[in-house]
């Protein structure tokens, strides 16, 4: 259409249609670019140990699953495995528990000292949040939350939060308020309005943003390693083990961290511009 | 009355865990890093600059992020130029680009590891070209410039998505006017580009610029998967004296290193790019 737009002419069609192909070749460079890196750890962690270490390599998979077997089966695996979805489960919780209620004031009403909350969260981001870790891995062992699940995921939901906050705000900005007052002519309560018609219209949005706190949880690699031990989740495992794990562990290790970040960009690509692009203000 | 007192309510769960898990833990990792034996003290500081890794670290550290952000930068705005112009198949694009915005640091080094270590894709490729007979060693501590090369690689395919992100919003909120009224006066491609675009995103360069270099100063993972110990950063170290070294009191002094650099960064980003009102939409 641009190009119809942009050449009333028909001798100007030429060079616009070079540009065109172009413009295709650089999309289709960029494509593979993004797309054949995960491909490859595809192909690895779908061949043989023996495959894996082998030289040279095939650029196909043998689909033999002796990589994801010896992978699940190594020692220590399964339950880091299992401590990462705990942990990410309770982040997601925490989260949106403690970020939907904040969003929907910061939406909602005016008050005094809205900016000043405002400033807190939007502060979160100026600083590098990983290095929370070192701090409250002291206040973990006073308190007996050291090498727990729990502990981890509060520090992981210091991450997610303030995106949980400004996802949730911009959710809630969008839902008319008017939908509310007619709910309350109709004799609801403020909670029930809330439950009725608010809840409905956000739901697809605050899960986006659970899905959101829960990636952030999976790939959170710092302050995992440094605050467990025992209850170590997967990128914990993964990094601990780069210096004596052979090469298959690692490649079945990696696709399988990779796969939630598939499935959650398929999931949060309609809010992926109110989970970034709130920056902008 | 009611919705006097309702705000505050439903911020309060959200202030208290940011002042619990944000604001205190940043108090306690200074106090840690002035601190030995109860009384004031740069100790932890002298310490960790007479390790001869400090300089490196640093050095290294630093200079990622000064080749890295600029390179992801220019990429970004290729990236956003050419999505937000596109027809078809703009959604599926946006799509594909984005996905690696869900991958973890430590996920990504290991891709990276896939493809350049000795047996990996890479050496394999020039194996089957029939330009290698024995494969080389790109990621050993004898060759840092090709571990530093795949290291900025790994990074700018990882973590451009955030920039672009950011940046395809911002553009989103030019108005369309102002391209259409630079055609007029004949302005190419390259030109609008330059004069309309450039400009009215300056906003969103600049938090995509803040929120990046932040992040690269806490580059992490995808050096420990490459590179080993081969190759020194800041985050690295925190790491090493939190836990291998287990000394508290330096891994809290070089944390505050890394939050000077970032901080610094901010205010300097923040002045330089500073937006007059005329330069608003």
């Amino acid at each position: 259409m641009s190009v119809a737009a942009a050449t009333p002419a028909a001798s100007a069609a030429r060079p616009v249609s070079a540009g065109r192909w172009m413009t295709i070749a650089i999309v289709v460079v960029l494509c593979v670019w993004v797309l054949l890196p995960i491909y490859l750890i595809a192909v690895n962690a779908l061949s043989a140990p023996a495959e894996v270490t082998g030289w040279p390599k095939r650029f196909y998979p043998s689909f033999d699953f002796g990589s994801i077997e010896f992978f699940i089966q190594f020692r220590g695996v399964a339950r880091a495995l299992m401590n990462s979805v705990i942990v990410a489960v309770l982040t997601m919780t925490l989260a949106i528990g403690l970020g939907a209620p904040a969003g929907y004031a910061l939406a909602r009403f005016r008050f005094r000292g809205k900016e000043s909350f405002r400033l807190l969260v939007l502060m979160t981001r100026a600083f590098p949040l990983p290095l929370l870790a070192l701090p409250l891995a002291v206040l973990f062992i006073r308190t007996g939350l050291d090498d727990s699940r729990i502990g981890l995921a509060l520090v992981h939901t210091t991450l997610a939060l303030p995106f949980a906050i400004l996802i949730t705000f911009s959710l809630f900005l969008s839902i008319p308020y008017e939908l509310e007052e007619a709910a309350f002519t109709l004799g609801c309560t403020r909670l029930q309005a809330f439950r009725k018609v608010v809840l409905p219209l956000a739901l697809p949005g605050i899960a986006a943003s659970g899905v959101f706190a829960f990636v952030t949880s999976w790939n959170e690699v710092f302050a995992a390693a440094v605050l467990t031990i025992q209850n170590k989740t997967l990128t914990a495992f993964l990094l601990q083990s780069l210096d004596y794990s052979p090469l298959p562990l690692k490649f079945a290790g990696g696709a399988v961290l990779v796969i939630p970040a598939l499935v959650f960009l398929f999931a949060v690509r309609k809010y992926l511009f109110s989970l970034w692009g709130i920056a902008n203000r | 009355m009611e919705s006097r007192r309702l705000p505050y309510l439903l911020l309060l769960p959200a202030t208290l865990f940011l002042v619990v898990f944000f604001v205190y833990p940043f108090v306690q990792v200074a106090f840690q890093a002035f601190t030995k034996g109860g009384g004031f003290t740069l100790d932890n500081f002298h310490e960790m600059v007479s390790d001869w890794k400090f300089t490196t670290a640093l050095r290294n550290t630093l200079l990622l992020a000064v080749v890295i952000v600029p390179l992801q930068l220019a990429l970004a705005l290729t990236m956003a130029s050419i999505v937000t112009r596109l027809k078809a198949g703009r959604d599926v694009v946006l799509y594909i680009w984005t996905i690696p915005l869900g991958i973890s640091d430590l996920a990504a080094g290991l891709v990276w590891l896939a493809i350049f270590e000795r047996n990996g894709f890479f050496n394999s490729l020039l194996a089957n070209l029939g330009l290698m007979s024995e494969p080389t060693i790109w990621l050993g501590y004898q060759n840092k410039i090709t571990l530093f090369a795949v290291v900025v690689m790994a990074e700018l395919w990882r973590s451009t998505a955030i920039v672009l992100v950011v940046l395809v919003a911002g553009m989103g909120l030019i108005p369309k006017e102002y391209y259409e009224a630079a055609e007029v006066f004949g302005a190419g491609p390259w030109k609008r580009f330059i004069k309309v675009t450039l400009p009215l995103l300056k906003p969103s360069i600049q938090t995509a610029l803040i929120l990046r270099t932040i992040l690269a100063f806490e580059v992490f993972a995808v050096v420990a998967a490459l590179a080993g110990t081969n190759m020194p950063i800041l985050m690295g170290e925190v790491y090493e004296w939190q836990f291998a070294l287990q000394d508290r009191k330096v891994a809290a002094a070089y944390a505050l290193v890394i939050l000077a650099i970032s901080i610094g960064f901010t205010l300097f980003f923040l002045f330089t790019l500073r937006t007059r009102d005329e330069a608003r939409a």
